[in-house]
C-alpha cells in the first residue's frame, strides 16, 4: 500500500525518524539493555551474505535468504539478548575494551503504513546505515548498507519487529561483527 | 630451490621455541607460498556445492583463485582461475552453472573440462601457431574426492590423499560421516568468508589442539549459548563428552586434533534440550552409530587441523574451515558449515542457528579468537618483539605413541601437536622430499637402528 502524503503521513515519518535516531543513540551510548527493550518478542534480525552472481540472477541468488542456510545474522530476540549479556560480562574480549561506535541513519522512507497514517499500527521503513567502529587504537571498520525495518506501534513509541540489514560487502572486510546494527 | 632462512634456529621444537618471524616476516610468507602451498593437499570445496554437470564454485588454494568445476560429463576438476592469454580471471562469480568460461578480456573461452575452445579471429591471427590443446586452463595435477570433500595439490609427485592424511582420517571421518555412522552424506549449507588481520597459522594452530585457550571463551561459557542454552544450560556446547577421555593426537604428516575416546559403555547424553524432536533425532543417530561402528564409535571429534590450513569443528558446531594466507599478516578465512544432507528440516534449522551464533565473525565464541589472533600478530611485528620467540614447552614428552589411538597421543592438554606441526612446516620450507614430509624418515631410521 502506498501511503498518501498528507500532514498525517509527514508527522508519522517524523515520528519514525525520531525513533530510529533515538534507537541508534542508545547503541552509541552503550545503553544496550535499554536498546533491547525496543525489540519485539517476535523480532527477526537478519543480515544476508551477499554473493557475486551473474547478471540476471540477482533477485534469485545474490543474497542468502532468511530462514534457510547460513547468513551473517538470522536470529531472534533471545540471541540478541545473549549478545548484550555477553558484552556486559566484561570478559567478551572482542568488545573489551568496548568499541567506539557511531550509527548514521539516513535516506529514511516510509515504505508501508498499516492501516493508515492517521492511526498506524505497523510501518515498514527503509533507510541507509553507515556504522563506524573504532576499537582499541587503530582498528577501524565502516559498515555501509540498506536497512528495512518493520515497526509495530507500542504505546506512544514503537517496537522493532523485523530488521533486515543488507551490508554492501561480499567477503566481510571486518574481522568481527561484534557490534549491534 | 634452497632457502637462506635459518629455519632450524627459528623452529626449535626440541627446546620448544619458535621465532615470531614465521608469523610476521614477508620472507616466511613468500617461502610458504613457494614451497608449502604448491605441494600440500588443500581442501577446495564439497561435492554438494557442484551436484550437476556444469556447476562450478570458485575457491582458493593459498593466495590463488581456483575454479572447482564438474564438467559436462560429470568429472570434477580444479583449475587455476586465470586465462592462459593475459591472465584475467575467467570467472568472477562465486558459483553457478555454465557450459563455458569466457575470459572478459580478449574472449578466449574454455569448456568445463578446461580445454581452450574459442579464440577470436583464430584463422586470421593464430592459424599454424597456436595449438589449442597446449593452452587449456591450468589444472591441478592431483585431485581427490573423499566423502564429499574435494582436495587438490599442485605437486605431481604428491602422495595420494589417503597416504597424506594417514591415521588422521579416522578423526576426519567423524566430521564427514553421517551422525548415525553411515559413511559420508554431509552437505554444505552455507559459507562464511572474511578477512582476518592475523597470520593464518594462528588460526590453524588454534584448531590443531590448543584447548589451553579455553579461558578466552569465558564470556560465552558464563552466559550459555549452546544447543541447550534456552533450556538454561550454561556453556557453549552440550556436555556430550563428560565421561570421555580427552585426547590430543598428532600425526607425522603434520595433522593434529583434540578428540575424545569414550568409555566402552558410553551412553547418549541429552542435548538440544528444548527441542524434543532434535534431541530424539540425535539419540537415534547416536545409538545407530554405536550399532554400526562398534568399538570405533568410541572416537568422537572435537577440533582438528589437517596440515597445513584445513581445520574442523566436529560436532557442535560442525564445519570445515580454511585459513587462506592473504599477505604475511592477513588471512582470508572461509568456513563451510555441514549437516547431514538427509537430516530432517527441523534438525537442520536448529543446527544452522547454533552454528551462526557460535562461529565466524558474527559468532559469539569465535569473535574472541579473532581478537586474540589479531593482536598476537600485531604485537609480534616489532623489532624488539621479533627477538623473542614464542614458548611451546607445554607438556613436553608427556605423550605416548599409538596408545590408545594411532599417533602421538596425550591425555593432557599439550603443545605436542603444535611442535609436530612446525617440524613438518620446517621440512616444507627446506624443500625436503615426500618421505620426510610424510614423517617417514624417522621410522626408517628407527628400523635401521
Amino acid at each position: 500500500m502506498t501511503p498518501l502524503r498528507g500532514p498525517a503521513w509527514f508527522a508519522l515519518k517524523q515520528d519514525v525518524e525520531d525513533f530510529l535516531y533515538m534507537e541508534a543513540d542508545l547503541l552509541d551510548q552503550r545503553m544496550f539493555r535499554e536498546w533491547l527493550d525496543l525489540l519485539a518478542e517476535d523480532l527477526v534480525y537478519f543480515m544476508p551474505i551477499r554473493r557475486n552472481v551473474k547478471f540476471g540472477q540477482h533477485a534469485e541468488r545474490e543474497n542468502t535468504r532468511q530462514g534457510e542456510g547460513i547468513s551473517w545474522f538470522d536470529e531472534d530476540k533471545w540471541t540478541l539478548s545473549k549478545r548484550v549479556e555477553q558484552i556486559l560480562t566484561g570478559v567478551h574480549y572482542a568488545e573489551e575494551p568496548l568499541s567506539r561506535v557511531t550509527h548514521m541513519v539516513s535516506n529514511v522512507r516510509l515504505l508501508e503504513v498499516a492501516p493508515s497514517a492517521e492511526a498506524p499500527t505497523q510501518v515498514v521503513v527503509g533507510c541507509r546505515f553507515l556504522v563506524y567502529q573504532n576499537r582499541v587504537e587503530y582498528e577501524t571498520n565502516t559498515f555501509v548498507g540498506r536497512r528495512i525495518d518493520t515497526l509495530r506501534r507500542h504505546g506512544d513509541s514503537w517496537l522493532i519487529v523485523r530488521r533486515e540489514m543488507i551490508l554492501e560487502q561480499n567477503v566481510l572486510m571486518a574481522k568481527n561483527l561484534s557490534i549491534l546494527f | 630451490m634452497t632457502t637462506t632462512l635459518p629455519i632450524d634456529q627459528m623452529i626449535d621444537t626440541n627446546r620448544g621455541t619458535i621465532s615470531r618471524e614465521i608469523f610476521v616476516a614477508p620472507e616466511f610468507h613468500a617461502q610458504e607460498l613457494e614451497k608449502l602451498f604448491t605441494r600440500a593437499w588443500l581442501f577446495v570445496g564439497h561435492e554438494s556445492q557442484i551436484p550437476n554437470p556444469g556447476d562450478f564454485f570458485v575457491s582458493r588454494m593459498g593466495e590463488e583463485s581456483v575454479i572447482l568445476c564438474r564438467d559436462t560429463n560429470g568429472a570434477v576438476h580444479v583449475f587455476l582461475n586465470s586465462c592462459r592469454h593475459r591472465g584475467m580471471k575467467v570467472c568472477r562469480y562465486e558459483s553457478g552453472n555454465t557450459s563455458l568460461f569466457v575470459c572478459p578480456y580478449h574472449s578466449w573461452s574454455y569448456t568445463t573440462d578446461g580445454k581452450l575452445q574459442g579464440v577470436p579471429l583464430y584463422r586470421v591471427l593464430y592459424e599454424g601457431q597456436l595449438d589449442r590443446a597446449e593452452w587449456s586452463l591450468i589444472e591441478t595435477p592431483k585431485l581427490h574426492l573423499y566423502k564429499g570433500t574435494v582436495w587438490a595439490s599442485w605437486d605431481p609427485e604428491a602422495p595420494d590423499l589417503m597416504t597424506y592424511l594417514g591415521d588422521a582420517v579416522d578423526h576426519l571421518d567423524q566430521v564427514l560421516d553421517c551422525r548415525d555412522g553411515r559413511p559420508g552424506g554431509s552437505e554444505v549449507i552455507g559459507i562464511h568468508k572474511w578477512i582476518l588481520p592475523a597470520n593464518w597459522k594462528f588460526a590453524a594452530e588454534n584448531f590443531l589442539g590448543d584447548t589451553y585457550h579455553n579461558p578466552s571463551h569465558r564470556s560465552v561459557d558464563m552466559i550459555g549459548i549452546g544447543p541447550s542454552a534456552r533450556a538454561g544450560q550454561p556453556g557453549r556446547r552440550d556436555n556430550e563428552y563428560n565421561r570421555g577421555q580427552h585426547v590430543w593426537v598428532s600425526h607425522p604428516q603434520g595433522h593434529g586434533m583434540h578428540s575424545v575416546w569414550m568409555p566402552q559403555d558410553f551412553d547418549y547424553q541429552p542435548s538440544y534440550m528444548q527441542y524434543p524432536i532434535v534431541d530424539e533425532y540425535f539419540r537415534h543417530c547416536f545409538n545407530e552409530r554405536k550399532r554400526r561402528l562398534g568399538d570405533k564409535a568410541r572416537l568422537m571429534p572435537f577440533t582438528g587441523n589437517l596440515f597445513p590450513n584445513t581445520s574442523y569443528h566436529g560436532r557442535q558446531p560442525r564445519a570445515l574451515c580454511v585459513w587462506h594466507p592473504h599477505g604475511p599478516t592477513e588471512t582470508e578465512a572461509w568456513r563451510f558449515f555441514l549437516v547431514d544432507a538427509d537430516a530432517p528440516a527441523e534438525v537442520k534449522d536448529v543446527l544452522r542457528h547454533f552454528y551462526m551464533r557460535y562461529s565466524g565473525p558474527a559468532g559469539m565464541t569465535e569473535q574472541d579468537d579473532m581478537e586474540n589472533w589479531l593482536y598476537a600478530t600485531k604485537a609480534s611485528t616489532g623489532t624488539i618483539a621479533r627477538r623473542y620467540p614464542f614458548n611451546y614447552q607445554q607438556s613436553m614428552g608427556a605423550h605416548k605413541h599409538n596408545d590408545p589411538l594411532p599417533g602421538d597421543v596425550s591425555v593432557q592438554i599439550t603443545e605436542q601437536s603444535a611442535r609436530n606441526y612446525y617440524q613438518v612446516y620446517a621440512r616444507y620450507l627446506k624443500g625436503e622430499g615426500w618421505d620426510q614430509l610424510l614423517g617417514r624418515e624417522p621410522a626408517v631410521r628407527q628400523a635401521a637402528e
